[in-house]
């Protein structure tokens, strides 16, 4: 994990500089997931064309593509505010499950007595505040002992994944179905559609969030002194912060985002949550954020591109015959390049962007 | 062996009368092949001629030369930041020199690489080795090369047990390293440096991590290699070690040779008298241009006590003693001065002063108000500041730029927030201000803390510390490290202070600077201060004894 790049790129112009600088990773990844494709014997202009025509030219298509960038939003404003406190926050699976769960558990019941409003409000508080919670061991850990968090939120997922299932088998289990999963929340009371498509409110809420944290991260006092303790909390220490609280609340906050993330999208797509269902959303956003270079702005044009690849890539690689995977080795040559780009750009000097 | 003490006392004659260096005018007949090289007799294996290297707004080297002879131990003195590393990487090809030069075998070389240096005999041993602790002794050695042109097995444990051999050493060449003890593992690194390179072996800080039946054990090491003729530069900051292991001593000081001890001296003279030399080659500057009496500070007049410390006591760290019954006061306008060999408390302190770091019992009270439960932040907002010695590790962000650095211990406050939200214009026009008070050189307000050279990092940490109403300053090692106006302005900043009624607390390894700005010196010894020392009884040879723990001793 390298330097979070430019801590003090507040200015729209670096927005500019940052796509630069990561659509060479894209592009070489493009050449170079073609040529696999070409020696799959698989044609790969055809490949993405077809990507590109049910990720984002066909109605349904382009719908289902930024109705998956609700929960990727509201996952990558969560990382970004970790990252840039310098805490590895690698466990949002997990939190973002228990407040899936959370959130199927009390939505049917609830929605049975109270306004749907009030019932997808306390939904996304609970899931908040449960993936709060849950964060809470490692954060603790860290800020009292400095135990390092990347292995403890790494072991949480796993607790939270299992512990997930066991709560839909034992406690939740809708009795009326067969495949064990959590009551169902009615379409109706579900998160309101924007303009009559199937897109849905969550995507708003997660703009909305990206954007905050992001202008909370560079415009604002708090947000300067989680930066100051994630380029060194030695000097945190020195500079007076409480280094101890300000840790909690960055991993609180974190973990509540990546929580709101899970409760958004049972909330307007799923309606419940099965057995095993475990879309690992936070694992494939924490390389766009890292490619966005933890700015918040530029992160949402990676969550579009990286939406349409991933619904598109679906139905392409469907097409070609091709595991569901392919999208994946995808993302993971664009993660192998961005290093080596940078190595470049540094190597060759003439290349390099000084920064204004 | 008779024949060699003989042309010993032969040398020390011919030096007695001004003859150095092993010219001859004349040599005796029919000498037979002496068991050990005769040091001054031939020609210096590497020879450093007026080497200088600098870094920008900071001196490393300057003007240092050094012979380096075979079949010598050359003992390196200096404190930390005195630019022993910054030698080192020279001699290993890390660095190149900015002047001057480097000779080897009387033919001026330069060392591009550290395969370089290998190739032409200079190995290194680094203070932390750099050995695979999973993989045996003999794995260890064949690590470097390429798998093609790897030696076999067999043939390198042969050669590495006649090395042993010759030194004496006895090591188990098939037990993995994790299962030696540091001691085995540091011979280990020196088998590991002469593997390639015979001629010249660099010891940077050998003992840093060895008992003492593993510093006999390295002892004996030396000396064989040294009789077989090899040249050996043996680094320390510790001045019994350089007795015992040197057969000359050089002393390094911000940079400069401050003085060698010849090999006919270390010798001849008993061993008071000898560290008696060593601390004065250490601590005294008569040659300094900043030469200045204890009384060239016009005296200030004592205002009233600002800061009562009493009877302040700390747990020690791993590489830090325990602090012991700290009591001192400190007047408005006063300076008093910490001096003491590094690593004897003095950051300790500073942390606990500042409400860096715990402490067990004591108390701190700042114009008579009880402080030592306060925060770093409430401390901060009292009037009490703490300059950082670690100024690009602690001090500040260098990633970040010059205007939020001087803001860093003020994140929040009115009139750069207003409710949390950030005012860049007030931000940026305070950052303008300091900047053109204290002739920071730099880009501007939103360049990044990196781009500034050593000294003027340093002017702007000053003006952060400085900046509104401070009452009692703590300077950690102010001018540690920087070129010569870089120093004058940092210690014209404190001055300036002190006359303004600031009190200060300067903790320094620096002699000349102490006695240059304070009013009163304290010496710190092993995490207690063995004494105050002001007027009359202020002396360069008294700190010096007090710093060295000599009082104690007797």
């Amino acid at each position: 994990m390298s330097s979070p790049g430019p801590a003090e790129d507040t200015r729209f112009s670096s927005i500019g500089r940052g796509l630069l600088q990561a659509l060479f990773p894209l592009l070489l990844a493009l050449l170079t997931a073609a040529l696999l494709l070409e020696l799959l014997d698989r044609d790969p202009i055809s490949f993405y064309a077809d990507v590109l025509s049910r990720g984002l030219f066909s109605p349904l298509g382009l719908e289902a593509t930024i109705s998956r960038c609700a929960p990727l939003l509201l996952l990558a404003a969560s990382l970004i505010v970790a990252f840039r406190a310098g805490l590895w926050n690698l466990g949002v699976d997990g939190q973002f499950l228990l407040a899936a769960i959370s959130a199927a558990a009390l939505g049917p019941p609830l929605a049975a007595r109270i306004p749907t409003g009030m019932t997808l409000l306390i939904c996304m508080l609970a899931g908040m505040l449960v993936a709060a919670l849950w964060s809470a061991v490692p954060a603790l850990l860290k800020a009292r002992q400095g135990t390092n968090e990347i292995i403890t939120t790494l072991m949480m997922n796993f607790l939270g994944v299992s512990l997930a299932n066991a709560l839909i088998k034992l406690v939740l289990r809708d009795p009326s179905t067969t495949v064990p999963q959590t009551l169902t929340l009615a379409t109706d009371d579900r998160l309101p559609r924007l303009f009559g498509s199937t897109i849905h409110l969550g995507v708003v809420i997660g703009l909305l969030c990206v954007i905050a944290v992001h202008v909370i991260m560079t415009r604002t006092a708090f947000g300067l002194k989680l930066r100051v303790l994630g380029e060194s909390r030695r000097v945190a220490r020195h500079a007076g912060l409480p280094v101890e609280r300000l840790t909690l609340l960055a991993f609180g906050l974190s973990a509540g985002l990546a929580g709101l993330a899970g409760a958004v999208e049972v909330l307007g797509v799923a309606g419940n949550v099965r057995t095993d269902w475990n879309p690992a959303y936070g694992l494939l956003v924490i390389p766009l954020v890292f490619l966005a270079r933890f700015h918040g702005i530029t992160v949402i044009f990676f969550i579009f591109f990286f939406a349409i690849l991933s619904i598109g890539g679906e139905t392409a690689a469907r097409k070609s015959d091709l595991p569901n995977y392919f999208v994946l080795v995808f993302v993971a040559l664009t993660l192998l390049f961005m290093p080596l780009t940078e190595l470049l750009g540094r190597r060759l000097p003439s290349l390099r962007s000084r920064p204004v | 062996m008779d024949t060699a003490r003989r042309h010993r006392n032969l040398e020390s004659a011919l030096e007695s009368v001004g003859l150095k260096d092993g010219r001859y005018p004349f040599q005796a007949p029919n000498r037979p092949l002496p068991n050990r090289i005769e040091p001054e007799r031939q020609q210096a294996f590497v020879a450093l001629e007026g080497v200088s290297k600098h870094f920008p707004g900071v001196v490393a080297l300057d003007g240092v030369s050094l012979n380096l002879n075979p079949g010598e131990v050359h003992v390196l003195l200096g404190e930390n930041g005195a630019g022993k590393s910054t030698l080192i990487s020279l001699l290993s090809g890390m660095q190149q020199p900015d002047q001057g030069r480097l000779v080897i075998d009387g033919v001026p070389q330069r060392l591009s690489s550290p395969r370089d240096a290998l190739q032409r005999g200079v190995g290194t041993v680094y203070q932390h080795t750099t050995l695979v602790p999973g993989l045996s002794i003999v794995d260890n050695l064949i690590l470097g090369a390429a798998w093609w042109s790897r030696p076999k097995r067999l043939d390198v444990r042969a050669r590495v047990s006649a090395m042993c051999d010759r030194m004496g050493m006895d090591l188990p060449f098939d037990a993995t390293l994790s299962s030696l003890s540091l001691g085995q593992r540091q011979l280990v690194g020196i088998i590991k440096a002469l593997w390639r390179s015979n001629r010249l072996l660099i010891l940077d800080e050998p003992t840093s991590m060895l008992g003492s039946d593993e510093i006999d054990q390295l002892y004996k090491a030396v000396v064989r290699l040294r009789d077989v003729g090899t040249a050996i530069l043996f680094i320390t900051h510790k001045l019994d070690e350089a007795i015992r292991f040197g057969d000359r001593i050089s002393v390094l000081k911000a940079g400069r040779l401050a003085g060698q001890l010849a090999p006919v001296e270390l010798k001849s003279l008993e061993r008071p008298i000898l560290i008696e030399r060593i601390i004065s080659l250490m601590f005294d500057t008569t040659a300094s241009p900043s030469f200045s009496t204890p009384s060239a500070r016009p005296a200030t007049l004592r205002g009233p006590i600002v800061l009562r410390v009493q009877d302040i006591r700390a747990a020690a760290s791993p590489d830090e003693p325990r602090l012991e019954g700290i009591t001192f006061s400190l007047s408005a306008g006063e300076i008093l001065g910490i001096a003491g060999v590094e690593g004897n408390g003095q950051k300790q302190l500073a942390e606990v002063l500042a409400g860096q770091r715990r402490f067990l019992a004591g108390s701190i009270e700042l114009e008579g108000t009880p402080i030592h439960s306060l925060g770093v932040r409430a401390r901060q907002k009292l009037g009490l500041r703490y300059l950082s010695d670690d100024r690009l590790g602690e001090g500040s962000l260098p990633n970040f730029p010059i205007e939020l650095n001087l803001l860093l211990k003020r994140i929040g406050e009115p009139p750069f927030w207003r409710c949390g939200w950030q005012r860049a214009s007030a931000i940026e026009a305070h950052a303008r201000a300091l900047i053109d008070h204290y002739q920071i050189r730099a880009g501007g307000p939103r360049s990044r803390l990196s781009q500034l050279s050593g000294g003027n990092i340093q002017k702007l940490l000053l003006a952060r510390e400085l900046d509104g109403a401070p009452k009692v300053v703590i300077y950690n090692k102010p001018t540690y490290g920087l070129d010569l106006q870089s120093i004058r302005n940092a210690r014209s900043a404190i001055l300036a202070q002190a006359e303004r009624g600031v009190a200060g607390l300067l903790i320094s390894t620096d002699l000349e600077e102490l006695l240059e700005l304070s009013d009163r010196i304290a010496v710190m010894y092993r995490g207690r201060l063995v004494g105050i020392l002001e007027g009359p009884g202020l002396s360069r040879r008294r700190l010096g004894e007090l710093m060295v723990g000599r009082e104690h001793a007797q």
